[in-house]
């Protein structure tokens, strides 16, 4: 059922339904046996009332009992009761079993067998309740009987009476019961429909005050959600304006060579320019392939390599294939205690943390001064450290240095300001940390530290 | 005409430094914030072509600090950022002209010219003294209708002696405006070219104010 309202709609009136049934049902047995106790009641009393009429009225005979005063007894009491016809009354010689008297509808046959007191029988296939007082004094039985048929109209009166209103209000009450779910439900309507006529650039948040109890967690959760994804399109934005301003700089200075060069006849300035040319594509190309590095560290799920890394050939490879872009640069010296080292975790990320790594190394060392990798096992975490002799990190850059784009004093022609916030996001996403600091000796450390679990 | 050039990516700056020099500027190039503002102390220049995004700072900053400083020479932005609002903050913080990257190599040169021309309070392209006719653009000059042929140098030297008609240029001035800080002049350079540009153009143009420097003929000879 997809309509909160139609449910709660539903949910309502069959519970109001079971309530009222459930009530019917309590009363129309507490009426019957209240109607019960009272005409049993009323029975015994007749039956009581009509034996001591017989008394009073002085029939001395034993067996002559003067059929017409009885008569009359016994019509006197069945008038008492409100349901004509409904009481008969009996009155049966002890001795012999005669019928001495009847009352006007009463059946012929005796409407009990068994001695006194309360019975239920069946006469003519009716069913009769039945009270027995026996006069020993005038040797007679008076039976004094209830026709249960009557009982149960009378019972179903009642009830009937109580039903008939109930079934005219159900359905007032199920429209009040539609119109109060409506109501109630109002403030959600509201806020579907103010999120349904939302574009879907419209990230502001949605109003919080005045909002019931029951939506505000919602609201609430909404408009985190809002938040977080206005901060990531944000982000996205700076970031795609930042690359566009990165590549727009060699972009120019690529044109104006290409320029020069084509305007110009001299050999020499010509081969420069051309020159200047080759090292801004290299340049270029290294940083459209930073930025993607970037964005896919970010944004592309990376699982647990089954085997995990070999971190000593893991690095020998990129030391390689570092010199082999780099000839003239200083040389990467992997220490023998990395190799074996496995560490439980991507492989890729760790190729770019570390690549990257390497190569600022690289790119920053005086090229006679070679970069050194080596490991350190902490009580708590394992670290791989590259060291280099180059400018470091000037202190008051430090904190900046992981920045997107952010160049410091000390760059290199090659630098993109890319390097170190790949490798700080890479080893986020592998649950370690860049640790950056300048040595004492000058240069700078660069630790991969890897928590021991 | 000495431009100083701040920008801090190495290809675009060389390149400026070896187009512009083709197109006759003399070009003082530097890559940072600090070495911008040394140079601007330390030396004149008739433009200054500015990057905005340099490693240390914002050049907005620069630029501001060297107007404070009452910087005269108009101001040349060169940059990635080119939406209206950076343009406009650009402009208000005392530039003189904005070109987006990546740019047309003439274009920056055309502008510096024409931003040269109207700081010197002149609305032509080419500078008149007498019969002499300069063409900073085209890198010529006439006499009389007649094209006179002359080295880059010599015509720098011209240039700046008939941006300022009746004022002396001591010889330092004229290095200054003439090569670059690194290049090596010899001492008796400008005597040199002077004594060339006298003997292309002939006398009574050029006159030697003794121990001061050159200047224009203050009449004709």
């Amino acid at each position: 059922m997809t309509s909160i309202r139609t449910r709660l709609v539903l949910i309502l009136i069959v519970t109001t339904g079971v309530v009222w049934l459930s009530a019917i049902a309590w009363i129309y047995l507490g009426a019957r046996m209240q109607v019960e106790r009272v005409l049993d009641a009323r029975l015994s009393e007749s039956a009581r009332m009509v034996s001591s009429l017989l008394t009073r009225q002085d029939i001395s005979a034993r067996q002559e009992v003067d059929a017409g005063k009885a008569a009359r007894a016994a019509e006197i009491a069945a008038m008492h009761l409100p349901y004509e016809r409904q009481l008969s009354c009996q009155i049966w010689a002890i001795n012999g079993g005669a019928l001495v008297s009847r009352s006007e509808g009463a059946p012929a046959q005796p409407l009990t067998d068994s001695g006194v007191g309360f019975s239920v029988t069946q006469v003519n296939g009716e069913t009769w309740r039945v009270y027995a007082v026996e006069n020993r004094a005038l040797g007679m039985r008076v039976l004094v009987g209830d026709n249960m048929r009557v009982r149960d109209q009378l019972v179903a009166d009642v009830i009937r009476g109580l039903a008939l209103p109930a079934l005219l209000i159900l359905p007032v009450l199920a429209g009040l019961i539609w119109l109060s779910v409506k109501k109630g439900l109002a403030p959600l309507n509201a806020m579907a429909r103010s999120l349904e006529i939302r574009p879907a650039s419209d990230l502001s948040p949605l109003p919080d005050r005045d909002s019931p109890s029951e939506i505000r967690p919602m609201i609430r959760s909404l408009n985190g959600l809002f938040a977080r994804v206005e901060a990531a399109r944000l982000h996205e934005r700076d970031f795609t304006a930042f690359a566009a301003h990165e590549l727009r700089t060699p972009i120019a200075g690529m044109k104006t060579q290409a320029q020069i060069a084509l305007g110009h006849g001299d050999a020499t300035v010509r081969d420069n320019a051309l020159r200047q040319i080759v090292i801004g594509v290299d340049r270029t190309s290294r940083l459209v392939r930073q930025l993607t590095d970037l964005t896919s560290t970010e944004s592309s799920a990376f699982g647990h390599d089954a085997n995990g890394v070999d971190a000593g050939r893991t690095l020998q490879t990129l030391a390689d294939d570092i010199r082999q872009h780099y000839p003239k640069a200083a040389a990467i010296a992997v220490d023998p205690g990395l190799f074996n080292v496995t560490l439980p975790v991507n492989g890729a990320l760790f190729m770019l943390a570390a690549r990257n790594l390497l190569e600022n190394a690289v790119l920053h060392a005086p090229p006679d001064r070679p970069v050194a990798c080596w490991l350190r096992r902490d009580p708590a975490s394992l670290s791989i450290v590259i060291d280099d002799d180059g400018p470091g990190i000037p202190a008051d850059e430090l904190p900046k240095a992981r920045d997107r784009f952010f160049r410091g004093r000390n760059r290199t022609a090659m630098g993109s300001g890319l390097g170190l916030a790949i490798a700080d996001l890479a080893l986020q996403r592998m649950a370690a940390d860049l640790h950056l600091e300048n040595r004492p000796d000058g240069g700078l450390r660069a630790e991969l530290r890897f928590p021991t679990p | 005409m000495r431009v100083l050039v701040i920008e801090d990516d190495d290809v675009l700056m060389n390149g400026l430094q070896v187009g512009l020099g083709l197109a006759g500027f003399t070009v003082e190039a530097v890559a940072t914030c600090a070495d911008a503002s040394a140079a601007l102390r330390a030396a004149t220049f008739d433009a200054v072509v500015l990057d905005l995004m340099l490693p240390d700072g914002s050049g907005l900053d620069v630029l501001t600090e060297a107007r404070a400083r009452q910087l005269a020479a108009p101001v040349l932005l060169l940059t990635a950022r080119d939406s209206v609002p950076d343009r406009i903050a650009g402009l208000d913080a005392g530039a003189d002209d904005y070109l987006g990257k990546p740019f047309d190599l003439d274009e920056v040169a055309a502008r510096l010219r024409a931003l040269i021309r109207r700081a010197a309070g002149r609305a032509t392209a080419t500078s008149q003294w007498r019969d002499i006719t300069l063409d900073p653009a085209a890198m010529t000059v006439s006499r009389a209708g007649e094209a006179v042929r002359l080295s880059r140098r010599e015509f720098a030297i011209l240039h700046a002696l008939i941006d300022r008609p009746g004022q002396v240029l001591s010889k330092s001035q004229l290095e200054e405006r003439l090569y670059g800080w690194q290049e090596e002049i010899e001492s008796n350079a400008i005597e040199v070219h002077v004594h060339k540009l006298r003997a292309k153009l002939g006398a009574g143009v050029i006159e030697t104010v003794r121990g001061v420097g050159y200047r224009l003929m203050e009449t004709a000879s």
